[in-house]
């Protein structure tokens, strides 16, 4: 029986196919960001709109650091490169009168992806810290090339003479339209990424993240698989850089300032790493939690600072982490409470129900504080009987020591 | 291109890596002992000219306050290892990145709002002032020199210290193998805050011998936490010699590079082509020094850790 490719059983899925709780909740924010438009529209103003324009552009730039960093366990700290190669880009065709999707797109896309092969190449056969450090390293250098493009603005950045233009007209001018846009590319982004995180690549990638030797001994090749993963990951950052600069009709290399990729580390930090709604519910907590804090103050990075450092210290699952935790204590409420429940017969007839679960809770707090005060209440009685007990230890050693003395006195006299 | 200024940039060149070296020096032994990634160890950098700056609006006696900021920068590093780095060790990398990302924009607005964001400048002391003559016609800062004696010195008391006395050797087994050397009974708790102060030292100290010929800034330690960063993953992490070789390398390939890449290109390619592509290559020249490094040695010059 001829074997094409090494097998690894394909995972059936056993459930139907019904949304998970993670997936409830990714298409819970995509609603609400679907919804934001009326509200902005509710309020009159645009402010609004742009902040939740930047909030999808930089979720999909977060969602593919997390398909390195929660996947692939590759910490690019050069991320942000990509931002900037995507504007300038699109950019630059378009300062040449190509600035139409048919032309600006795919250059946007092919340069981010020529320039993730090239560094990948060397930067993945690296591990931990080196990777790090040359991630970050080949991010300085393309902000070195950008700074020193004279003929595109060099240090003061490049406008763009204009937005993309579609089928020869400025459709994305119109602020809603280039909303949705951002808004389908970035549930596109989080269904492919999600997709390819749980594929046979994916499962090589997270099994090389776990055991790099266990995986090589099965005959794994990591270079080339972590190569795929840099850049396709890459590539769609390379994307959001291209609405990125759409949005300002601008690109500066401070698009690719390394205090950015560590923005975007944090927003996938923030969020929690190993999801896939983490990484964007990072994103919007970044970018809000900026927008109020440079309200409140100037100097807002000094509120910023030590909540990272206490998120770091405390919190390290980040977001996803807390809702993770919040669940499982949850579920496990529930799973004691489940038999306690039955046997009282209370709640609905159904097994598993709601109701069943909530009235079972309740049974378990009340015995709970049943138990509680039973204890508070022994321990009050018992408290006489302890220091009497105390006393009594006390007392024994020279109660001993009486007994000793007139053994010895009885046993000399005989 | 001129003899002389050849000469000057080298020297140029050579102070810098000097500088770099001691910033250099802490945090690939940081990284070596602890494998902590201390992203805030630039602003303890920036954080050590500041001192200076302020001991000296005190005081008004340049070597004194050298001192006292040395001696403020000391504490400070062990404040910061108390309070937040030794809850991190042995964490990810991830959550080490994002704390001292953090304490970054801490302390780089802190320092905003203290001393505000423009420029300061500490003068240059009368002692260090003033040029000597270094060849025919060719005269050379004092202070420069001061600089660069006063780092071959550290570096040569550093070497001592960590060849030869027995913590050095705790730090060396430390880098090498840390689980090891707290297996055989030491204390690596107390290793690593005693490191880690140190290290906080030594950036203070670059910081304070920078004050007097750069402008003193928040965000001044950015940049050179970065070539800091290069120089330890060019020389291998956790080696002393490694990042002395490699910041003396660094330093000099960037600053001939900056000074000569234009004129070099200028005669390969037309003028006009060479002013564009000539400073792009120099700002570049040591990241892709680092990539070739790595490409070819993935553990850099002088790896450390045993691994066979």
């Amino acid at each position: 029986m001829p074997r094409a490719r090494r097998a690894i059983p394909a995972v059936a899925p056993k459930a139907p196919p019904a949304l998970t709780f993670d997936q409830r909740l990714a298409a819970g924010l995509f609603v609400l960001l679907a919804l934001l438009p009326l509200l902005s529209r509710g309020i009159a103003s645009s402010y609004l709109l742009l902040v939740g324009e930047r909030v999808v552009i930089f979720a999909i730039a977060a969602l593919s650091l997390e398909l390195l960093i929660g996947a692939g366990g590759l910490v690019s700290f050069g991320h942000a490169a990509f931002l900037g190669i995507g504007a300038y880009a699109a950019g630059i065709v378009a300062s040449h009168g190509h600035g139409t999707l048919s032309i600006a797109l795919p250059a946007a896309l092919a340069t981010s992806a020529l320039f993730a092969l090239a560094t990948g190449a060397i930067a993945v056969r690296t591990r931990g810290v080196y990777f790090i450090m040359i991630t970050l390293a080949f991010a300085q250098m393309a902000f070195f090339i950008a700074t020193s493009l004279a003929p595109y603005g060099g240090d003061d950045g490049l406008t763009w003479p204009t937005r993309t233009m579609l089928w020869g007209r400025p459709l994305l001018k119109d602020q809603l339209t280039f909303f949705y846009l951002c808004l389908a590319l970035l549930i596109a982004s989080y269904l492919g990424v999600g997709r390819l995180i749980a594929s046979r690549f994916g499962r090589v990638l997270r099994g090389l993240k776990d055991n790099e030797t266990r995986m090589q001994a099965i005959g794994f090749a990591p270079h080339l698989y972590r190569l795929t993963a840099y850049v396709i990951a890459g590539t769609l950052c390379g994307l959001a850089g291209f609405l990125l600069g759409n949005q300002a009709e601008f690109v500066s290399p401070a698009y690719m300032h390394w205090q950015r990729s560590g923005e975007l580390i944090i927003m996938v930090l923030l969020g929690g790493t190993g999801t896939l709604y983490g990484p964007m519910l990072g994103a919007l907590a970044f970018l809000l939690l900026e927008e109020t804090l440079s309200r409140l103050t100037e100097h807002w990075k000094v509120m910023l600072g030590p909540a990272l450092v206490l998120i770091a210290l405390f919190a390290s699952g980040g977001i996803a982490g807390a809702i993770a935790a919040w669940r499982q204590r949850r579920a496990m409420g529930a799973r004691l409470a489940l038999p306690l429940a039955r046997r009282h017969r209370l709640g609905a007839a159904r097994k598993g129900s709601r109701s069943w679960r909530r009235a079972g809770l309740r049974l378990l707090s009340r015995t709970a504080r049943g138990l509680r005060r039973g204890a508070d209440a022994a321990r009050a009685a018992c408290a006489p009987a302890k220091t009497a007990l105390g006393r009594g230890l006390q007392a024994l050693p020279s109660l001993a020591e009486r007994r000793l003395k007139a053994t010895v006195v009885r046993w000399w006299r005989e | 291109m001129s003899a002389s200024l050849f000469v000057v940039q080298l020297f140029n060149g050579l102070q810098l890596g000097i500088l770099l070296f001691l910033v250099a020096a802490g945090l690939t032994l940081v990284f070596g002992v602890m494998d902590f990634i201390n992203l805030a160890h630039g602003v303890q950098y920036m954080l050590g000219a500041y001192l200076a700056v302020m001991a000296y609006g005190f005081i008004g006696n340049f070597f004194l306050s050298v001192l006292l900021a040395l001696f403020a920068s000391l504490l400070f590093g062990l404040l910061l290892e108390f309070l937040v780095f030794r809850h991190l060790y042995g964490r990810d990398h991830l959550e080490q990145v994002l704390a001292t990302f953090g304490i970054i924009m801490l302390l780089n607005q802190g320092v905003k709002l203290l001393w505000g964001a423009a420029p300061l400048n500490l003068p240059i002391p009368e002692l260090l002032s003033g040029s000597v003559p270094l060849l025919e016609g060719l005269r050379y800062p004092v202070y420069r020199f001061a600089i660069i004696a006063a780092g071959v010195l550290v570096a040569a008391g550093l070497y001592l210290f960590v060849t030869s006395t027995r913590v050095g050797m705790l730090v060396r087994a430390g880098a090498t193998n840390a689980a090891m050397v707290s297996a055989l009974g030491v204390d690596i708790k107390r290793l690593f805050t005693v490191v880690f102060g140190f290290g906080a030292m030594l950036a203070g100290f670059a910081g304070v011998m920078v004050a007097p010929i750069l402008s003193v800034e928040p965000g001044m330690g950015d940049q050179i936490l970065i070539l800091a960063f290069v120089v330890i993953v060019i020389g291998g992490i956790g080696s002393i010699r490694g990042a002395f070789l490699a910041a003396v390398l660094v330093g000099v390939i960037d600053t001939l590079g900056r000074s000569f890449m234009t004129d070099l290109l200028r005669l390969l390619l037309p003028p006009a082509t060479a002013r564009v592509i000539g400073p792009a290559l120099a700002s570049m020249s040591i990241y892709l020094l680092m990539a070739v490094v790595l490409a070819i040695r993935p553990a850099g010059l002088f790896p450390t850790k045993g691994r066979a």
